[in-house]
């Protein structure tokens, strides 16, 4: 039997989600309600198409002149509410010979995260807010879960990109930056930071879909601002893109 | 140190020279020189020229008292004294020549778009000498006029110079004219023959005119005080011969496209000798090269705003293929290969010459990088695919105009630009009739009824109009090219070729992304036509979904190679003109936009008006799997059938191309490794900036696969409405970001 999926929707030109051309696969669904979503199109469950995974891996299998020296990622939505597909087209992918990179906010157990993160060469986490009530508020759940996940992912020494959105008014702190900085600093799983600027290219889809749009007013972060947040982190060692 | 010899010492044979003597470099892009202080003065003086020109409207100034010619002008120059190369196609930058064997007509109307006159003396002239125009009209069949004025057949060369030739221009310098001139000497003995056919006699006479072109050629470059009876001596001079004999092409045609052809590497065996001897410096080596360049960026032609308005931005199609493979295994980078593609750092980025780089999985790491970088600094580059290419045309091909491969000085095009395969499509549904006009063009036949379109019907129906069409149009081409050999014969680039040589009847096709997903939409959901008045199909109903050309997905790809390969069949049936082997492109250039304005809607759903793709992109707005999806299907069209070259033309804004400069030429590189090893034949990539993406708005069109993404960022651009795309882009270039 193939597992079957339903995904939102398919990149396969992704220059900018992991290293290297990659195929990317947005998954349908996702429980966080991040404040500055630019995919909320993704969230509902129930929607998208469905596929099986052995069916999409040979669709990605067409694409390997191209991605063999990029590769898989998956995205979302949240990959990891499907992790039996999810686990099931990284081990075909992985299989082909293709490096598999997984965009997650870790908001699953450990446990369901385990089958998929087993298949996984690059995780991209998104580490939302490190304090617990903020990140309730910018997302609607604490930041255990990918915590949890990151230390998982150390402990089997699993590369691990650090995704992280600069939000003014909410992680766009300098506090909150030096403290997410020195928690990260002792992994040596953590091999770069991508800090992403706060943007509204997703606006049109939260009127599209009639959701209020908290952040109408809130600006994009300046330039200065971006290479302050930037120096926090490379002024710990730590590598940013 | 002297050339390793070999049959080229006895022979006229420049490959050999080049596999015997170039040395490839596996290097980067470090060794390179900015721009000389004479360069940077000069180039200011051009720059201001052009400023001009654009300013006047898009033409300087025309001399319309002489009649172009090889030695037909006084010696011109830019500023004497920092010129490191000279010539000019007049005796002025930037003024236009008049060349009337194409037609003296064509001449007129350009003077008066430009409120001048012919002068009268050439005007009389032209009462009793023929030109190539007044030969096709006297010869044009009604059916042909017909064809050629409701557009189903658009672009022939009937009233301009065909272009498409390129001399082998590095000839003059290895050899020098006098060893040419004795050569070709030699080729009249071989056709003194017992039985004077009419080919032989024709050859005699085109001989005896290359003969002349090439005292002519001497003579212009004696007027300007070099001696080019010997051949050149150093890269200096090398760069000068070559030129010279290009420019002598430039004066005697006014060609579609005037290619350069492959140069660069066959100048490094002479740079590299210098350099090793200590004769010239890098930079000094540059500065030719860029001085070179700059005056490949001035060549222009007369022609009318019509022309202009069919092929934007007044393009030349001074093409010089870089790079590519050596049958022997080695990579054919120099270190010329980079100090061309330098020029547009030197001298900014600029669409002439159009340099085109041969791309092969064995080109060394260092080049693909730098031309990389190169593209995404200056979307100034197009990319082709030796891989593909070598296997049909060896080591030693190069492109005419955008894509056309062909052997230097062994092989000759007949250009025929192009049929619209989406409105025979339409007339194959109207019984033979145009869909704008409603004139009986095609031969009557039953048009389709009223219900669904069925798609074997229209199919057969389709067939045969493409059947009267392509028997059609390789008569029409037979006709162009006899009377331009007759009246309009490219002396001097023909001087530059062998005796005997390959010619291909170059037909085309506009609209094949237009007719697959027409076909695809009759097939996969119901279309049903709607009719006007006179009963005549202007528009089409849809109901339900198809799968359009773009997805990578097998129902519609397999309809565009079926119809792609079905018209190339359809045309290989027909005898073409002095033997010529009949191929095919896929390319519009710009044309896409003035071929849609002149075809109605189309059972694709794409309205009367609109413009097609470009090439062989697929239509756009129709990709939702993204721009490789829509690469695979592009490279799914079969070259074998399509050996004129197959266009396919890509946008990016720079931040989806990756997150650090590094990454991004590396993606680049990778994507452009994954389409040729896909085997791909063409690929144009523009960069795009803030500026063009607005215009992307007005015209999507001219910027197809436009990729707009950042991280973890799900959409399809194209499908989004107008105001959801503006909203987009203006946060896409945010300010602050």
């Amino acid at each position: 039997m193939d597992v079957k999926g339903r995904i939102h929707s398919i990149e396969t030109l992704g220059l900018v989600d992991g290293p290297g051309l990659r195929f990317v696969v947005f998954l349908q669904g996702c429980h966080l309600r991040c404040l500055y979503c630019h995919n909320p199109d993704s969230w509902e469950e129930n929607q998208g198409r469905i596929i099986g995974a052995k069916e999409l891996a040979l669709k990605i299998q067409e694409y390997e002149p191209y991605i063999k020296n990029g590769g898989v990622t998956l995205s979302g939505g949240e990959p990891l509410l499907q992790s039996e597909f999810c686990a099931e087209v990284l081990r075909l992918c992985k299989q082909l010979g293709f490096h598999t990179a997984c965009d997650t906010a870790g908001s699953v157990s450990l446990k369901t995260a385990v089958k998929v993160l087993e298949q996984t060469d690059l995780v991209l986490l998104d580490i939302k807010d490190l304090d617990k009530d903020d990140c309730k508020k910018l997302c609607g759940i604490s930041p255990k879960m990918p915590i949890d996940i990151l230390r998982y992912c150390e402990k089997v020494e699993k590369d691990v990109w650090i995704r992280h959105v600069l939000l003014p008014g909410y992680t766009l702190k300098q506090s909150k930056l030096e403290r997410l900085a020195d928690f990260l600093k002792k992994f040596s799983c953590v091999k770069k930071i991508e800090l992403l600027p706060f943007h509204k290219m997703g606006e049109f889809k939260w009127k599209t879909l009639k959701i209020r749009y908290l952040l109408s007013n809130v600006l994009e972060p300046s330039k200065e601002e971006i290479k302050t947040a930037i120096e926090i982190f490379r002024s710990r060692g730590l590598k940013v893109d | 140190m002297n050339f390793r010899k070999g049959n080229w010492s006895s022979e006229i044979d420049v490959r050999d020279f080049i596999v015997l003597n170039y040395t490839p470099y596996d290097g980067d892009e470090s060794f390179l020189s900015g721009p000389s202080k004479k360069t940077k003065k000069l180039w200011s003086v051009v720059k201001d020229l052009l400023d001009k020109e654009r300013e006047a409207g898009g033409v300087l100034s025309i001399d319309a008292k002489t009649i172009s010619n090889i030695d037909a002008f006084e010696p011109g120059y830019i500023d004497k004294e920092n010129e490191s190369i000279v010539g000019l196609q007049t005796s002025r930058p930037l003024e236009r020549a008049i060349m009337p064997y194409g037609g003296i007509r064509m001449v007129k109307n350009s003077l008066s778009a430009y409120k001048m006159q012919l002068d009268p003396s050439i005007e009389e002239i032209f009462t009793h000498r023929k030109t190539h125009n007044d030969g096709v009209f006297d010869a044009y069949t009604d059916e042909m006029k017909k064809a050629r004025h409701y557009g189903i057949i658009t672009g022939l060369p009937d009233a301009y110079g065909r272009g498409r030739i390129i001399g082998d221009y590095r000839r003059v310098a290895l050899y020098g004219v006098d060893r040419l001139i004795e050569s070709k000497t030699l080729a009249l003995d071989d056709l003194d023959v017992d039985s004077m056919t009419e080919d032989i006699i024709r050859k005699r006479e085109e001989t005896n005119e290359q003969i002349r072109a090439l005292k002519s050629l001497k003579n212009m470059a004696a007027r300007y005080g070099f001696d080019i009876s010997l051949p050149a001596k150093d890269s200096k001079q090398a760069i000068q011969w070559l030129y010279f004999a290009y420019l002598a092409a430039t004066k005697d045609q006014n060609g579609a496209a005037m290619s350069l052809g492959r140069v660069s590497t066959f100048l490094d065996i002479y740079s590299e000798r210098d350099l090793a001897k200590g004769i010239y410096s890098e930079e000094e080596i540059q500065e030719f090269v860029d001085h070179f360049v700059m005056k490949l960026r001035l060549i222009k032609f007369l022609r009318t705003p019509a022309y202009d308005q069919l092929f934007s931005g007044d393009p030349t199609w001074v093409t010089e293929a870089i790079g590519g493979v050596c049958v022997d295994g080695r990579h054919m980078v120099t270190k010329m290969s980079y100090r061309f593609l330098h020029t547009l750092t030197n001298l900014g980025h600029a669409p002439e010459p159009n340099l085109t780089i041969l791309w092969s999985e064995n080109l060394p790491q260092n080049f693909k990088l730098y031309a990389s970088s190169v593209s995404i600094n200056t979307s100034s580059i197009q990319y082709e695919n030796d891989d593909v290419m070598r296997a049909k045309l060896g080591d030693d091909y190069a492109i005419a105009c955008c894509v056309s491969p062909m052997k230097v000085g062994k092989q000759m095009q007949f250009f025929g630009a192009r049929c619209n395969l989406a409105k025979a499509l339409l007339y194959a549904l109207n019984g033979g009739k145009d869909e704008m006009a409603g004139e009986q063009v095609a031969p009557e036949t039953c048009p389709v009824g009223d219900g669904k379109l069925l798609y074997d019907d229209v199919l057969k129906k389709y067939g045969a109009v493409l059947d009267w069409l392509a028997k059609l149009y390789i008569n029409a081409l037979n006709i162009i090219h006899y009377m331009h050999d007759k009246y309009c014969y490219e002396k001097i680039q023909m001087a530059l070729h062998d005796d005997d040589i390959t010619r291909t009847m170059a037909g085309g096709i506009a609209g094949l992304s237009v007719v697959a997903d027409s076909l695809s939409a009759i097939k996969y959901a119901d279309v049903y036509p709607v009719r006007n008045s006179q009963g005549l199909i202007v528009d089409f109903k849809i109901q339900g979904q198809y799968p359009a050309f773009g997805n990578n997905d097998d129902r519609v790809d397999k309809i565009a190679i079926d119809v792609a390969k079905g018209f190339m069949k359809r045309l290989r049936k027909h005898k073409a003109y002095r033997n010529s082997r009949p191929t095919m492109s896929i390319l519009t250039i710009t044309s896409n936009v003035v071929y849609g304005k002149k075809t109605g809607s189309t059972p694709d759903g794409r309205k009367a008006g609109v413009p097609f793709a470009p090439g062989a992109n697929p239509m756009h707005g129709r990709d939702s799997n993204g721009s490789v999806a829509s690469m695979r299907s592009v490279a799914k069209l079969p070259f074998e059938y399509a050996q004129d070259g197959i266009s396919y033309t890509f946008s990016i804004v720079p931040g989806a191309l990756g997150k650090n400069s590094n990454d991004k030429k590396q993606n680049l590189v990778s994507l452009l490794d994954g389409y040729f090893a896909d085997r791909g034949h063409h690929i144009n990539v523009n960069v795009i900036d803030k500026d063009v993406l607005i215009d992307a708005m007005d015209h999507p069109e001219k910027y197809p696969q436009l990729t707009i993404r950042v991280s973890g960022y799900a959409v399809n651009f194209v499908k989004l409405t107008r105001e959801q795309q503006l909203d987009v882009l203006s946060r896409t270039f945010h300010s602050r970001l």
